[in-house]
């Protein structure tokens, strides 16, 4: 169960091999989680961060092999992550995320496709099915990782920004019909983060750390605010950038 | 079968809230259907004055003992009384004071049911002179998964006082049969003092505690210091009829309605550093440095807070914590630390309660036992708090000591075990009159106090 901080004993982590979701793992085991499925891909992967929180004390961690570019393996996905942790499940964490190379996307209907199938389709089905399952216990809390980068999309990474931002829209509706079922939910919308998806790219303005994304993410549990970002700021920053006129927004470096 | 809906609950620190079904039986017929028939856990519930979440199971059934309304009548000469588990002390106490009865043992509030005065095993400011709740208490009637039985001190004691502190988890409490105190008027004599740091606080109750019925301290955490842990001292007992002569009847004494009220959730920074330290401080100046023999009302001695309704909004949205827990009497140095920690930590909190336990009972999950218990009140919000109280619970679990179930909302599992040695005597009593674990709480969840992990 949660306790008064909003801290899980049990969690289902879709996207387990992500750092943000890593880092987010490693600080709520040192509190109270206890139990952990982790879904993703790579067994390799999955492997490591299943022997890693063992070592840090977790009774249990299930691996759940699902792939988020098939839409189709969702619904299975979610029941075997649900069989796997067993009741009660006190923290679904989305955090799948494709953040592709806009260059090669530009022109290409299949990495398009892709691009939405991971970061939108994929996710949406899977809170679908998560979303009847908590209602049913009566309590549980959701927290999906979304994006700055999807409240106004920009040539650099439009196609990840634009299949956030429907999962963020997607969410806002979700949280809202979730309200007196018992069950919470949380959509945390982080700045550039320097993680192995952004090495490769010149840092943004207020970019921030995998860490520190966990950090408002564990934190935030005991909040009751829906939307989060991090860092904090970029909350009063996007309420700024979000209405400059088009061609001051084209010209913004980043 | 009494009236039955789907709502979320929350404790009185209005966190960890969850969804569940609520029923009101009105009768044990009802009661033992249910627990015949339940899916996905049952637990009772009173007047939601526990802090976090004993009287609540997301997805399961809430028993609401609110229709257990059954009352005596008082037997004059002896002072028993048979009560319904749903009778608030509230109740109880309009009719009995007229009557020159006072409850027992009485929290600071009198919104608290029979049902969860035993289930908590709860104490009041006279612990050291009359233990806690269940000592009072002959017999109860207790509607077990496995049916309904009559249990008291001779007739299946372990059930008995596995009941009391047990948090629920033995089964519904239908009624009980308690021994009320015998009292010449609805006043209190008091004599408060004044100190100016923590040591002058405890050496004055080790002084003089036991000349006085009720004794607590109310001590200050927001200071540091030569002043760390400041507070005032009061202590009394009931007041001889002939002291408070002309002074009104005993109906004018009784509790009435509250006289105000927190309509709504305040916003979540009101009660901060800044504003606790003010009040602190302000309440400090207040109090007298030295009156003997004030003359109080019953309510005004015992039950504060219930003066404003849902004073708990005042937190705001995110809730709060209240942190109690007993150390042995040898140990009292832990008290010191856990002020000067909090003090340190800059988190805010309220006048804390201090005061003295007297010896324990034979409950192996009643929380009092002999020595120095202190309670905090704190905000739900510093990021520092929850690692600052798990240092505190590992500070307290190696003094001997023990956090207590009716206000924890925070602790974990491997706390209990080490601050709960009775743990293992309890699970067996658990196992033999609920062996397919019908009974659980969101609370027995978090602690695993049926020790059987995931069910």
């Amino acid at each position: 169960m949660r306790d008064a901080f909003g801290q899980p004993q049990s969690a289902i982590i879709f996207g387990g091999t992500s750092e943000i979701a890593q880092a987010t793992l490693r600080q709520l085991v040192a509190k109270r989680l206890d139990r952990v499925v982790l879904v993703g891909r790579s067994a390799e992967a999955l492997g490591a961060m299943k022997d890693e929180l063992l070592a840090s004390g977790c009774s249990s961690v299930e691996l759940v092999f699902s792939n988020a570019a098939d839409q189709s393996s969702a619904a299975r996905a979610v029941d075997e992550a649900f069989s796997a942790l067993g009741q009660p499940v006190d923290l679904v964490l989305m955090a799948v995320g494709l953040l592709g190379d806009q260059a090669k996307d530009d022109d290409s209907p299949n990495r398009t496709a892709e691009m939405f199938t991971v970061n939108t389709t994929w996710p949406a089905a899977i809170l679908a099915g998560v979303r009847g399952r908590l209602v049913t216990q009566g309590y549980g809390h959701i927290v999906v990782l979304s994006t700055v980068a999807g409240i106004r999309t920009r040539k650099a990474n439009y196609t990840y920004g634009a299949g956030k931002m429907g999962l963020d829209g997607f969410c806002r509706g979700l949280a809202a019909s979730l309200s007196g079922t018992g069950v919470t939910m949380q959509i945390v919308r982080p700045g550039f983060v320097t993680t192995k998806m952004t090495a490769h790219l010149d840092k943004a303005p207020f970019s921030t750390t995998a860490d520190a994304v966990a950090t408002v993410i564990v934190e935030g549990l005991s909040k009751k605010t829906t939307v989060l970002y991090a860092p904090s700021v970029l909350k009063y920053v996007f309420v700024l950038l979000r209405h400059l006129p088009e061609f001051i927004w084209r010209r913004l470096p980043g | 079968m009494g009236e039955q809906h789907r709502s979320s609950v929350a404790g009185w620190g209005n966190t960890a809230r969850a969804n569940q079904t609520i029923v009101t039986p009105t009768s044990e017929a009802e009661i033992e259907q249910l627990l015949t028939t339940a899916s996905g856990g049952v637990i009772a519930r009173g007047l939601g004055r526990s802090y976090g979440d004993p009287a609540q199971v997301a997805g399961g059934i809430v028993l609401s003992n609110a229709a257990l309304q059954e009352f005596g009548p008082i037997d004059r000469t002896s002072g028993l009384v048979t009560l319904g588990s749903g009778v608030s002390i509230d109740t109880l106490l309009s009719v009995a004071i007229p009557h020159g009865f006072f409850v027992p043992v009485t929290p600071g509030t009198r919104q608290v049911t029979i049902g969860g005065a035993i289930a908590s095993d709860i104490h009041g400011k006279n612990h050291h002179i009359d233990g806690s709740f269940m000592n009072h208490v002959l017999s109860l009637d207790l509607a077990t998964p496995t049916g309904l039985v009559h249990v008291s001190a001779t007739q299946d004691p372990d059930l008995f006082w596995a009941t009391a502190g047990g948090m629920g988890l033995t089964g519904i409490i239908v009624r009980a049969t308690i021994k009320l105190l015998k009292i010449d008027s609805a006043y209190v004599s008091v004599d408060t003092t004044r100190h100016n740091n923590l040591d002058d606080v405890m050496a004055a109750m080790i002084e003089g505690d036991h000349r006085y019925r009720y004794s607590v301290a109310w001590v200050d955490c927001m200071t540091s210091g030569a002043r760390l842990g400041r507070g005032v001292l009061t202590r009394g007992d009931h007041a001889p009829a002939d002291l408070v002569q002309g002074r009104g009847s005993a109906d004018e004494a009784i509790p009435t309605k509250p006289r105000l009220s927190v309509p709504f959730d305040a916003p979540s920074g009101l009660l901060n550093r800044l504003s606790i330290t003010a009040f602190n401080e302000a309440w400090f100046r207040r109090a007298p440095k030295n009156k003997i023999g004030g003359i109080e009302r019953i309510s005004t001695f015992f039950h504060p807070l219930d003066g404003v309704a849902n004073w708990n909004r005042l937190y705001g949205q995110r809730g709060f914590v209240q942190y109690q827990f007993v150390v042995p009497d040898d140990e009292a140095e832990t008290i010191r630390l856990a002020i000067e920690r909090l003090s340190t930590s800059k988190v805010p909190s309220f006048l804390a309660v201090l005061k003295r336990f007297g010896p324990g009972n034979l409950s192996p999950m009643s929380f009092p036992t002999p020595g120095w218990t202190l309670a905090l009140d704190l905000p739900v919000g510093p990021s520092a708090l929850p690692q600052v109280l798990d240092e505190l619970d590992d500070l307290v679990a190696a003094a001997g000591g023990r956090i207590y179930f009716a206000k924890d909302s925070r602790m974990s599992p491997s706390s209990v075990a080490k601050m709960y040695p009775g743990l293992e005597a309890f699970r067996t009593v658990l196992d033999r009159v609920d062996p397919e674990g019908v009974m659980v709480s969101d609370l027995a969840r978090r602690l695993n106090l049926r020790g059987t992990p995931h069910a």
